[in-house]
């Protein structure tokens, strides 16, 4: 079992065309971690310094880990990591 | 779509409104109209709730469908992709759909539409059809 981790198209580049990745760990950021080590350049995509970049949702089990503690936020073998950039902008 | 795009953007105003038409992976046709919340309720600012986008693009991975059209309103400003807007744009594949009401929020008013393609901080603006 692992944390399946969905790719969206633009991070796609990252993973072989992939759509989703097998990750491991006990937080958000550990399985960040285990895919960087088979996709490098990933993880700066996805965090900023100690935070998740401002502009990337990050789901775990279809909750938005912002209300889950983050990178902190617990995952386990099983879990669905959905990672999808907001779409935002500004006049 | 048209019509429902412009509708939403003076609804909103002088909030930006934001939203997107799906349509079937491949065709490029855009064909559902799904508005969205702009979870800053900003007048220079717009940004999808993430709940709600989740369920949006679960709903169409369902379908089978992808974003076509990514519309967003500037209630003050030309309909023209603003800095902030290129450097967040992150769907190659979609077009972005620029509706300014500076001049027309209210019906008859003019608005201005227009579309481009953002692709790596390069913004190529396209010709707009409007379908009956």
């Amino acid at each position: 079992m692992a944390v399946e981790v969905r790719i969206p198209t633009i991070l796609r580049s990252y993973t072989d065309g992939a759509k989703t990745v097998d990750g491991k760990g006990d937080t958000l950021a550990d399985v960040i971690d285990s895919i960087e080590a088979n996709h490098q350049g990933i993880k700066e995509r996805l965090v900023d310094g100690g935070d998740l970049r401002r502009f990337v949702n990050v789901y775990v089990n279809d909750e938005d880990v912002r209300f889950l503690g983050g990178l902190q936020a617990p995952t386990t073998d099983g879990d669905t990591v959905v990672v999808l950039p907001a779409v935002a902008g500004g006049a | 779509m048209y019509d429902a795009i412009v509708a939403h953007a003076r609804r909103d105003h002088p909030d930006e409104a934001c939203g997107i038409v799906a349509g079937a992976a491949g065709s490029e046709l855009p064909s559902r109209f799904v508005p969205m919340v702009n979870a800053e309720r900003s007048p220079t600012f717009f940004r999808f709730d993430p709940t709600e986008q989740l369920r949006v693009w679960r709903e169409m991975d369902d379908r089978d469908e992808v974003p076509v059209v990514i519309y967003h309103s500037h209630t003050a400003t030309e309909a023209y992709p603003s800095r902030t807007d290129v450097s967040l744009a992150s769907e190659p594949d979609a077009h972005y759909v620029l509706v300014s009401t500076r001049d027309g929020a209210h019906e008859p008013g003019p608005v201005e539409f227009r579309s481009f393609r953002i692709v790596d901080g390069e913004v190529t603006e396209e010709e707009v059809e409007v379908v009956p």
